[in-house]
Formats: structure tokens, C-alpha cells, sequence
């Protein structure tokens, strides 16, 4: 278990010895595939189906950067790592980009190593109590038990809470998703907190989904995106405008059923999206049909949300913020221009 | 010694020897200095903060259980001597534990009693056979978490509750004067031992044992019982009490840490158990068989011919248990316990990144603990060691 951490960190620590190759686009094409690093499960995130298929929004996007090299959303290997470890791994090259609902932080970007590439979901954290406790806001978890997960930023979000509410509650922190959710299930503690897409599906996993509720209160933001390994600025440019593209293609109307008649489109943002007008595609060392690539073989940001998480999906979390910025949400992607 | 042969030195076998080991010394030396440059160096390219200067930042976490005292404003530093001190409360606890139940099977397995001797074996073979983590699993998951709710405790009066949130005994609480209560328990106890030396040493002399059983009692419960009337009840106790969401109250012991002091303790005992039975079938035979023909009972010669000469033979693979129980008490975090490895080498690292600076710091933690344990059962080993033997 946490052996683990020890060995990636004597790996960081040797794989740090041998010259990183600064160019991970050259890796990946040399290998054939693309390495990405994903959760151990997490329901509409990164979760393998009951076939063995991985899928959810993070596992999507690592579909789509794929698609955009190779034209084949399947040549990616996905790693599985604890939320404890990923940061780690990542930067002993386990793997080429972590898409891993991880929160992007001042702290991550700036002192970690880290490049986020922009956001793919802004969550926020909030509780989950049993219906019989008849709580019905954070407020009244006053001397409380809560279990949350180690190595998310939802440890310190609830101890700031604690403190500016004076709440006083005890968090017990395990090691992965499956024990605290275990936990709180058993009855050891009176409340979960964690991200509430986290919740949403870690609480699928109860033994009666309907007798918990999620509280209104949301007491962080968690803009949750792709990360890359600092210094590869190439890198770096393609992963964020996979995410781009994806938004674009969802603002502009682009989906995988209509991009084919969308090629002949006469609109200039749509031309250039596809790669009719402008060398976008060049300039990030791909074909010139990158975004169609994207679209036709893992679809638009809109489809992807749906497909993981939304409203038909177990998770059924409405889009809120994550909707379109000219929809009513604060997704919002750079032109392509 | 004698004369050695004078030679060129390159020639001479035991300058040559030196010389290759000096190479060697030498060559280890630059693998090491090599590791540490190209991390820092990578470090610096990668953009990663280093140094220790993070153990100063502001933690910001809770810890569900501090022996000392700690709050979210406290530093990282401080955190580190949380999780340590976790640590050490559950391996010594389980030490303690595991040392008596081990011996205890032990000594079973060995027992003419033949249900006692295959029950014995039985646990052994079953509990050696199953992997540490899946036990501490078991006893959290499948035991302790399937107690009831808090407000359905299953209890004894106020003197025992029992839910899945712990279990809560009264604790005793040292008001005013109590330590002159202590004091009057403790002269009570050197008295009765100076007392018992006496009448031995008495016997000895002159074949004469003077009773003195009798006065015992009335030192070490007497005394402080006429000094608690005297100071007017300095201790109270404290009960647990439903209120809120749990009991507030009295001592509590968390499920985390029953549930780690029962995996490694249960686990341990199954190998320590077959040190003591190795131990005590390496006393030459004819020991017990003098101690029988003198006409010791069978508890007597286990206790004094048998065991104290199989002590020699138990304690080095016993430390070597100690070590390891001290060790895999870093499982603790699959469960929930906060141990060094849970705190800081997860939540710590996870919030500064740190990797290299907190591994380094772990892994000195745990070689000097496990340095220390097997430096003091040397001294045993040492302090017991056969006259005459090395």
C-alpha cells in the first residue's frame, strides 16, 4: 500500500536521474500511444464499466488527445493511481497527462511541478449525511464524525469550514474511495465530505443510495482539469486546445453526428475548427483535421458531459456551472483564430 | 602475530585487499553523490520547490487523533510529531499485546493438553497464513464497524459502551491532591517489595520464614484508601455520555486504533508464538528432566528452569518481530488510524509535494525507532548472556 509511495518516490527520484526527454509528443508518437493517468474508480470520472471499458469525463478527454495524434481514440493506455500518488507518478513519468479530477491550486502549479491545462469541470465541495440524521445544512454538523479520502484538497477545505464556522467536527481521512466510503456506510462517521460530483457517485456505491442526501451548503471552488509535467510547453499547448476545441466545438454547434456535413460548413469559426481555414492543426505539430479527429471519434464537450455525468446517467448532475458561458454556465474556451 | 613477508605493496594480499575495498567505498560514494545531484537537479528543472522550509508552513488539516496537543493553525513540523507519536502509541500497545498472547500460544501449542496444543496450531497456521492487511481490514470493517449506532451502544451500565464509534470506558479523573495518593500507592508498593526481600533473605539465613503476607494488603491498599478519605476524594471518575452525535466522556478508544492494535497484535503473536515454542524446545531436555526429578510442579519448571533459558534463544528473533510490527504499523491508513506514514507521509506530502524531503524524513524515523528497539533487546541479550560466552 503505502510501500507504493516509497517506491514512486525512489523512482522519482532515479527516473529524475535520467534525462527527462523534454518532448512527450515525440515519446508518445515513438510509443504508439498515449499513457494517462487515472483514478482507481470514480463513477463518471475515470470508472471501468462492467466490461472492463473505462470511461467518464476524464478518461474522455485523454480519448480525444489521442484521437488528435493518432486519429484512434483508442490508443491510450490508462493508469490507474491513488489520488495520494498521482502527482508523483506524474512526475516520474509514469505517464503523459494526469486526468485525474484534480483540482487545480495555486500551490499544484506553482510549487509542485505541475501544468494544469485548463479546467473540465468546476465542482465544489460539499457533504453527504444520511436522511434519518435530519440534518439539513452543514451548519448543524457540530461535533460530528466525517470520513473524507486522503490526497485531495478536501482535508483542508473541511478543516477551513470547521474553523470559520467553529464547528469542531473530527474528519477520519483513509486511504482510498472505496474505505471511506465504506466507512461512512458502516456508520463510523455521520457525514462524508468530498467534491459533490465525487459524492454524486461515490454515493452509488452505498448500500441504499436514496436514504443519504447531499447538503446545499458548497464550501469550495474545485476548478478540476488535466495536468501536465512543467516545461513542455509543446505539450502543454496541445492538451489545453484538445479541451478547447472540445468547448469550441460544443459552442459552435459541432457534434460527432453532424461534424461531416459541418466540413462543407461556410461559417469561418467552424472552418477553422476544422482545419478548412488556417494552419492550427500545423502549429501544434498535427494534421490540419486535429479538432475533426477530436469530434468524429470522442465528440464535443456537451456529448462527453452527457455521456459521463449527466442528467441520463446515474450521476445525474444538471450541467450548472459547467454549462456554456452564453447558457447560463462559465465554460468558456480561447477562439480558434 | 607473526612477521609478514615483506613485498611491493601491490603485491601484498593485505594491502590489496584494503586497496579493493577502499574502490569499492569510493565508487558507492559517487553512485550516491550522482543520485542526490541529478534529483536536486531535476528538481530545479522541473520546477519543484525543495528544502525543508515547508516543516514551518501552516498545516491546515485536522487529525482525528493527537496525543499531544494540536489544531489546524499548528505547522507541518508539529504534525510530524502527531503521526510519530500515533505511531509509537500502536506499535508499543501491540508489542505489549502480542508478547502476552504469543507467549501464551506458544507455550499452548506445546501443552500435553491435545485440544489446548491443536488449537494452538490452528491459530498459528491460519492467522501467519493470511496477509496483515486483509486482517486489519477484517477486524475494522467486518468486526468493530458492525457494532451499533451510537444510540444504540451495546453497554454494561456506565462502565462499558460499546458502538461503532468506539469504545468508552469512565476515566478517572486526578483532582487536588491525588498524587499523595499515588505517592502513599507507591511507598505502599516498595515497602511490601523491601518487606517480601527481607523474609527471603531471612529464610536464607535461617531456614525461618517470617510471615509477613499480612502486612501487604494493608500497605498498598490501605494507605491509600486512609489517604483518599483523609484529602476527601481527590479522584472522580469521568462517565461516557450520550450527547450530540456520540459519546463525549470518559476514556474512548476510536475503532482506528483497536482495529490496528488487534491486526498487528493477533498477527504478530502467531510468530512470536513459534520463537517461544523454538525457544523452549532448544532447552537441553535433560533441564526439565532435572527440575522434574527434584519434584518441581509443572508450572514451576516452565517458569523458572525452562523459560529463563529459552529467553537467550526468543529475544533475538523477537526483536526482529518487534521491528517488524513497528514497521507495518504504516498500514494504518487503510483504515483511517493516523500514524506517521497516514499524516505525514500522505496528507503532509500530498499538500507540499515534497516528496524526496518527507520520504527521507520517514524513512530516518522508522530506521532509527527500529535502531533503537533492536539496541535495547541487545542489552537484554547482553545483560543475559551465558558466563563465559562471547
Amino acid at each position: 500500500m503505502k510501500l507504493r509511495t516509497l517506491v514512486l518516490g525512489l523512482l522519482a527520484a532515479a527516473a529524475m536521474a535520467v534525462p527527462a526527454s523534454a518532448n512527450t509528443l515525440d515519446n508518445v508518437r515513438k510509443n504508439g500511444f498515449l499513457r494517462c493517468g487515472v483514478s482507481e474508480g470514480q463513477p463518471g470520472f475515470s470508472n471501468p464499466d462492467a466490461k472492463g471499458n473505462w470511461t467518464g469525463l476524464d478518461v474522455d478527454y485523454c480519448r480525444a488527445v489521442a484521437a488528435a495524434i493518432f486519429n484512434d481514440p483508442n490508443k491510450v493506455r490508462f493508469v490507474p493511481v491513488s489520488f495520494a500518488e498521482r502527482f508523483t507518478a506524474l512526475q516520474a513519468g509514469q505517464f503523459d497527462i494526469l486526468s485525474h479530477n484534480t483540482t487545480w491550486t495555486m500551490d499544484r502549479d506553482v510549487g509542485q511541478g505541475l501544468e494544469f491545462i485548463g479546467v473540465d469541470f468546476y465542482d465544489g465541495q460539499g457533504f453527504m449525511v444520511r436522511k434519518s440524521s435530519g440534518i439539513t445544512s452543514a451548519l448543524q454538523l457540530k461535533g460530528a464524525t466525517l470520513c473524507t479520502q486522503t490526497g485531495t484538497t478536501s482535508e483542508l477545505n473541511a478543516a477551513d469550514y470547521s474553523r470559520a464556522h467553529n464547528l469542531g467536527y473530527k474528519v477520519i481521512v483513509y486511504q482510498k474511495a472505496s474505505e471511506y466510503i465504506a466507512a461512512y456506510d458502516a456508520g463510523r462517521c455521520d457525514g462524508a465530505t468530498t467534491d459533490r460530483s465525487g459524492l454524486a457517485g461515490d454515493r452509488l456505491k452505498l448500500k441504499n443510495p436514496a436514504d443519504h442526501i447531499l447538503l446545499p451548503e458548497t464550501i469550495s471552488k474545485e476548478p478540476l482539469g488535466p495536468a501536465v509535467r512543467q516545461g513542455d510547453q509543446q505539450w502543454g499547448d496541445l492538451c489545453r486546445w484538445v479541451l478547447f476545441a472540445m468547448v469550441n466545438a460544443e459552442e459552435l454547434n459541432v457534434n460527432s453526428k453532424n461534424v461531416d456535413q459541418m466540413m462543407n460548413s461556410t461559417s469561418p469559426e467552424v472552418r477553422r475548427l476544422l482545419g478548412k481555414e488556417g494552419g492550427f492543426g500545423q502549429e501544434l505539430t498535427l494534421t490540419a483535421d486535429w479538432a475533426y479527429r477530436i469530434i468524429k471519434r470522442v465528440g464535443n464537450y456537451g456529448e462527453v458531459y452527457e455521456r459521463a455525468v449527466g442528467t441520463g446517467t446515474p450521476l445525474k448532475l444538471p450541467r450548472g456551472l459547467n454549462n456554456l458561458w452564453n447558457k447560463g454556465g462559465i465554460m468558456y474556451a480561447p477562439p480558434i483564430r | 602475530m607473526a612477521e609478514r613477508p615483506r613485498r611491493a605493496v601491490w603485491r601484498d594480499t593485505h594491502w590489496r585487499s584494503i586497496f579493493a575495498q577502499a574502490l569499492v567505498l569510493v565508487a558507492l560514494a559517487g553512485v550516491a553523490a550522482w543520485l542526490v545531484h541529478n534529483a536536486a537537479d531535476a528538481l530545479t528543472r522541473r520546477h519543484v520547490a525543495s528544502g525543508f522550509g515547508f516543516l514551518e508552513h501552516t498545516a491546515g488539516f485536522s487529525i482525528s487523533q493527537t496525543l499531544i496537543d494540536y489544531s489546524e493553525e499548528m505547522s507541518y513540523g508539529r504534525t510530524l510529531w502527531v503521526g510519530l507519536l500515533n505511531t509509537l502509541l500502536v506499535s508499543a500497545v501491540s508489542i505489549v499485546l502480542s508478547t502476552i498472547l504469543g507467549f501464551i500460544v506458544g507455550i499452548g501449542r506445546l501443552s500435553s493438553n491435545w485440544l489446548v496444543a491443536k488449537l494452538c496450531t490452528i491459530y498459528i497456521e491460519t492467522l501467519r497464513n493470511i496477509p496483515l492487511l486483509l486482517q486489519i481490514l477484517f477486524w475494522y470493517f467486518g468486526v468493530l464497524q458492525t457494532l451499533p449506532v451510537p444510540r444504540q451502544s451495546m453497554t454494561l451500565g456506565s462502565w462499558l459502551v460499546l458502538n461503532n464509534r468506539g469504545v468508552y470506558v469512565p476515566e478517572v479523573v486526578f483532582g487536588h491532591g491525588s498524587w499523595i495518593v499515588i505517592a502513599t500507592f507507591l511507598f505502599g508498593l516498595a515497602a511490601s517489595f523491601g518487606l517480601y526481600r527481607w523474609a527471603q533473605h531471612t529464610q536464607q539465613r535461617t531456614g525461618k520464614r517470617p510471615v509477613v503476607g499480612w502486612a501487604m494488603p494493608l500497605l498498598i491498599i490501605g494507605l491509600p484508601v486512609v489517604a483518599t478519605f483523609a484529602l476527601g476524594h481527590p479522584f472522580s471518575l469521568s462517565w461516557p455520555e450520550l450527547s450530540g452525535f456520540q459519546y463525549q466522556g470518559g476514556l474512548s478508544i476510536n475503532p482506528e486504533l483497536a482495529g490496528m492494535t488487534t491486526g498487528l497484535s493477533i498477527y504478530t503473536a502467531a510468530y512470536i508464538a513459534e520463537i517461544v515454542r523454538a525457544g523452549l524446545l532448544s532447552v537441553a531436555r535433560g533441564q526439565r528432566e532435572a527440575a522434574e526429578a527434584l519434584g518441581l510442579p509443572r508450572q514451576r519448571v516452565l517458569w523458572l528452569v525452562l523459560i529463563p533459558q529459552a529467553m537467550r534463544v526468543i529475544i533475538p528473533p523477537l526483536a526482529s518481530e518487534y521491528l517488524s510490527l513497528t514497521k507495518n504499523s504504516s498500514l494504518a491508513i487503510a483504515i483511517g488510524y493516523p500514524d506517521l506514514v497516514s499524516v505525514f507521509a500522505g496528507t503532509v506530502l500530498n499538500q507540499t509535494g515534497q516528496a524526496i524531503e518527507i520520504l527521507s524524513i520517514t524513512m530516518a524515523i522508522y530506521l532509527a525507532l527500529s535502531l533503537i528497539t533492536s539496541g535495547l533487546m541487545n542489552l537484554y541479550s547482553y545483560a543475559h548472556r551465558l558466563e563465559g560466552s562471547a
